[in-house]
């Protein structure tokens, strides 16, 4: 198992392995998205009381579960960085805030748009928006406090420590928002109990929130191979594989 | 020096010393509170009941922004004059002396802030039974703030512009004390019982005076490889 750990978490392997990777997250994820977007949209008939402005869900759902999920390896990639310093983690978080901020501002703005017809506001205080809009807040303290170092290194273990701090906060500043006030449904999937959503309309949604992660894994992947040879563009591997293009 | 308590002794009186030498920064963020504060009335109209009614939000939050300005430059003279180096060599742990210094730091901005805020309560013509659950939510609460503050200022300290940065950081982790703060407030001045807010207040207080410190001395670490 440590063999395997190591193995992957050496850049250059993790370039070739991740090259293999590629192709296939991307054509699950772009068959995803696009079979689960056009089966939610066209297919599935509207709901009895919104109508068709239901449809949103498609995209805001799986943003927002991904977006989450993000966060989470976030932290987990910065433990790890801190732990057995780790140099590939430092890259994985790097990476990930950006794509992780881009799908929390997706997530707020579809819900937004879904918020005007159905509630009648684009914008509601209730307790489940406002503690997206912090993962946002926090997602956007990351990227800065990356930027403002020069040390890369420096940088990355910075990131790492307010990635961790913002991890033992997030349960808190769910309970305390939620506390505050509440507004929104609850969560309409349930891996426990029945869900409340039909499976006529369920089934398109996991559709593309495997699409939504697959992506995720897929953007994450290229960006991080970037890194990879940006970081190592002075050793001989690098150069070999520059070459052989 | 190897007993903790007269280490504990000599660290706690070195900082609260090195502090009440430099009066006006235990100073200028209390007038900082009472400027901001005065500024409200002037923005939203005298009306006393408008300003009854939003005394406790402007009080918690006026407080959060105090805390935050006071602990930008919590570690900077020590990371200009070296002494941040000489704590990282000494045998005492970092965690220690970290705890320590926030401590103090709470001791000479938190709590001077907490015992001026029923004058401004006062001011704002928010009823006087909810000056008891203030005084209770702002002492734990800026116990909760100054350490979460110092987190932040540790990871800015090596960094020349700090300032902003400093507060994007932070501001969203101040979301859940500011929200049990300002509610234990509201509900006092409602006549409500105010203890549910105020324990949750104190147990997050425990947490971050138990846990901070070790992503304060984390920081610092980074801070001072950079």
């Amino acid at each position: 198992m440590w063999a395997w750990f190591h193995k992957w978490s050496s850049p250059r392997w993790f370039y070739q392995l991740s090259g293999t990777l590629l192709p296939w997250l991307a054509v699950i994820s772009l068959a995803a998205l696009i079979v689960g977007v056009a089966w939610g949209l066209m297919f599935v008939p509207p709901d009895y009381k919104q109508g068709n402005s239901f449809r949103i869900i498609y995209i805001h759902v799986p943003a927002a579960a991904v977006a989450m999920a993000g966060y989470l390896l976030m932290a987990t990639a910065g433990a790890i960085s801190l732990i057995w310093r780790i140099k590939l983690a430092d890259m994985v978080l790097k990476c990930a805030a950006p794509i992780g901020a881009a799908l929390t501002f997706l997530a707020l703005v579809t819900g937004a748009i879904w918020g005007k017809p159905t509630w009648g506001t684009w914008w509601v205080w209730d307790a489940r928006i406002t503690s997206v809009l912090v993962l946002f807040f926090l997602y956007i303290g990351i990227i800065a406090l990356y930027e403002a170092f020069d040390n890369k290194e420096a940088a990355g273990r910075a990131s790492a420590i307010l990635a961790l701090v913002g991890a033992v906060n997030i349960p808190i500043i769910y309970w305390s928002v939620e506390w505050w006030y509440s507004l929104h449904q609850p969560a309409s999937i349930s891996f426990t109990g029945e869900s409340s959503i039909h499976p006529q309309m369920l089934r398109p949604l996991l559709l593309t929130i495997t699409g939504f992660y697959c992506f995720f894994g897929w953007v994450l992947l290229l960006k991080v191979r970037n890194e990879i040879l940006h970081r190592e563009r002075s050793t001989r591997w690098v150069r070999d594989l520059i070459l052989s293009r | 020096m190897s007993d903790p308590r007269i280490i504990w002794n000599v660290l706690l009186r070195r900082e609260l010393l090195v502090s009440l030498r430099r009066r006006s920064e235990i100073a200028n963020p209390l007038f900082f509170f009472l400027i901001v504060c005065a500024l409200f009335p002037l923005g939203l109209g005298p009306s006393p009941a408008l300003l009854a009614g939003m005394a406790p939000g402007i009080l918690w939050i006026v407080a959060l922004l105090a805390v935050l300005m006071a602990s930008d430059g919590l570690f900077r003279s020590d990371y200009d004059d070296g002494t941040l180096e000489q704590v990282l060599l000494s045998p005492v742990p970092l965690y220690v002396t970290s705890l320590v210094k926030v401590l103090a730091h709470w001791l000479l901005s938190g709590l001077p802030l907490t015992l001026l805020s029923p004058l401004l309560a006062m001011m704002l013509q928010m009823p006087p039974q909810g000056i008891p659950a203030l005084l209770a939510s702002l002492a734990l609460g800026t116990l909760v703030l100054s350490f979460i503050a110092a987190i932040g200022a540790a990871l800015t300290v090596g960094l020349k512009r700090g300032g902003v940065l400093l507060s994007l950081l932070v501001l969203p982790l101040f979301v859940p004390a500011l929200i049990f703060g300002s509610a234990a407030v509201q509900r006092a001045v409602l006549g409500m019982d105010s203890s549910a807010p105020l324990a949750l207040l104190g147990a997050m207080a425990i947490m971050f005076v138990l846990v901070a410190p070790l992503a304060i001395a984390g920081a610092l670490r980074v801070s001072h490889d950079q």
